[in-house]
């Protein structure tokens, strides 16, 4: 991603994969709702960007005109393997979904809690007394790769190999496809192979679930459930990492927050809320496949839309005080999961690591922040949260 | 004259399955097997609970939480 010449202009040629969109994207966004609610880019073969909520909400919704059967802007409009129910579109988009809802209600999440809380506990106890520490590296990125690993049933210690493989898929394989598409196949081949373990061996975990679920009344076929588990981990893995560095970026500058959370447990259900809609780390894409007007704005077929769920969260028409972080913002309808049928199947799952998460630090470093002398770094693309997040510990 | 009653309904076209309404006042909601909202019994809000089914409206990103008065 070096070489890009820079957006000219953020309205007729706007880049998300820009330096100064990775660095700090919230006043190009406000901006544009001011000048331009729908932009444009040439870039990317033709992709819009809407920054308000009321049109992410209605793209959302509207699944005649806009596709998802691409949910990433890239370079090319390269063809890949599917992976219900993301790339799913009416009406073969809710037998894909209803068969994962079950394995995801708050109640199925809740079975999942201990050993998380314990995954939190190991890692705090691996920074011991540690003055410094770098939350993103040995703490947020180390706690969903983990719990999902377990979920699965297959070995947490293979986290490292999930990791490197979304970071081909989702930062590298946004401008370097032959990249992606080796990450894809070694994925494949993982997971096929874990399939046939599960059929001589059956066991009870996510994978097992998959194989013997059915839909419509039939099986899942191998390619659908090797789709169906590249996704969870593609989408289960740096979102939630993503979040949870977020919250502690912020924590860490804001002792007010930081202080009223420790005190009071009970609010951290509406932070948790209001940290995901201040830093929702979740852009998605669709395509567009009908000509449609939204907001006066024609949008064209062949063209993608980058759906901005993040954007849509700082709409002042939709959020009073908009920019500020209100941990116990009473009225709260963000987007951070999704509007429409695509809501997000694992948002009882973030919602708990993210909780546990915070309380679990906060129990062990109620106090910490930014260390000075060492920059944060964010990740680039379309799932947002630092990279980098030295933190100084202790008072 | 008799005093009004309150009631919520989860709008089930419109939910799909964000979870607030029950996160936010169990005692008034319930998820379905695929975690999709829905009034617990005939919907009936005791007064105890008004601020609660509010504030359950106010936080489905779905608008499918709606508190009536009958
Ligand atoms: C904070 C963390 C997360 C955020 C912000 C997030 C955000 C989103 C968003 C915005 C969508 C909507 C996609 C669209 O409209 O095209 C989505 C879909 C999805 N997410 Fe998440 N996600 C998170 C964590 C997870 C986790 C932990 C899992 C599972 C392990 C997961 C699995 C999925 C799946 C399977 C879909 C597709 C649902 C469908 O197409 O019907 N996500 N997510
Ligand atoms: S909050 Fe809204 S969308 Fe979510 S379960 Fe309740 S009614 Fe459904």
């Amino acid at each position: 991603m070096g070489n890009r010449p820079p957006a000219a202009d953020w309205a007729t040629d706007f880049d998300h994969l820009d330096p100064r969109w990775t660095e700090n994207p919230y006043p190009i966004w406000d901006e544009l709702r001011r000048s331009c609610p729908i932009a444009h880019t040439e870039r990317f073969m033709g992709a819009y960007f809407p920054s308000r909520y009321e049109d992410v909400r209605a793209i959302a919704y509207d699944t005649e005109h806009f596709s998802s059967r691409r949910v990433v802007v890239r370079e090319t409009r390269q063809s890949f393997p599917p992976a219900p129910p993301i790339t799913s579109d009416p009406p073969a988009h809710r037998p894909a979904k209803q068969v994962l809802l079950p394995a995801f209600t708050p109640e199925m999440i809740s079975r999942h809690e201990p050993r998380t809380r314990d995954i939190c506990r190991e890692l705090l106890d691996r920074i011991g007394d540690r003055k410094r520490c770098d939350g993103a590296v040995d703490y947020a990125q180390e706690i969903p790769v983990r719990v999902i690993a377990h979920m699965l049933g297959v070995p947490e210690t293979d986290a490292d190999q999930f990791r490197k493989w979304i970071k081909e898929i989702l930062e590298i394989g946004i401008t370097d496809i032959s990249v992606l598409l080796r990450a894809q196949d070694e994925m494949i081949a993982y997971f096929a192979d874990k399939i046939a373990a599960r059929r001589t061996n059956p066991r009870d975990d996510l994978i097992g679930y998959l194989i013997n679920a059915r839909a419509e009344d039939k099986p899942l076929s191998d390619e659908h459930v090797i789709g169906t588990l590249r996704l969870l981990m593609i989408a289960g893995i740096d979102t939630t990492w993503s979040a949870i560095g977020s919250c502690l970026w912020h924590l860490a500058q804001h002792a007010q927050d930081r202080r009223r959370l420790a005190a009071e447990p009970a609010l951290m259900g509406a932070a948790v809320e209001e940290f995901l809609r201040a830093y929702a780390p979740v852009t998605m894409a669709r395509e567009v496949v009908k000509e449609t007007q939204i907001a006066g704005c024609t949008f064209k077929p062949g063209h993608m839309v980058l759906l901005s769920f993040p954007a849509a969260n700082r709409d002042p028409a939709m959020f009073p005080d908009a920019d500020r972080v209100i941990i116990d913002r009473a009225e709260n309808r963000h987007a951070a999961f999704g509007l429409g049928i695509h809501r997000c199947i694992g948002s009882n799952l973030a919602r708990m690591e993210i909780r546990v998460a915070l309380s679990e630090w906060l129990g062990r470093f109620p106090e910490f922040r930014l260390d000075p002398d060492a920059p944060v770094t964010w990740s680039v693309g379309t799932v947002r949260g630092p990279r980098r997040l030295p933190l100084l510990l202790g008072a | 004259m008799a005093s009004k009653i309150l009631k919520v309904r989860v709008d089930r076209e419109r939910c799909q399955g964000h979870a607030r309404c029950f996160a936010l006042a169990p005692e008034l909601f319930e998820l379905d097997q695929f975690g999709n909202g829905r009034e617990r019994g005939d919907g009936t809000v005791s007064a105890a609970l008004e601020a609660k089914a509010r504030l359950a409206q106010s936080n489905c990103p779905e608008l499918a939480v709606e508190v009536t008065e009958e």
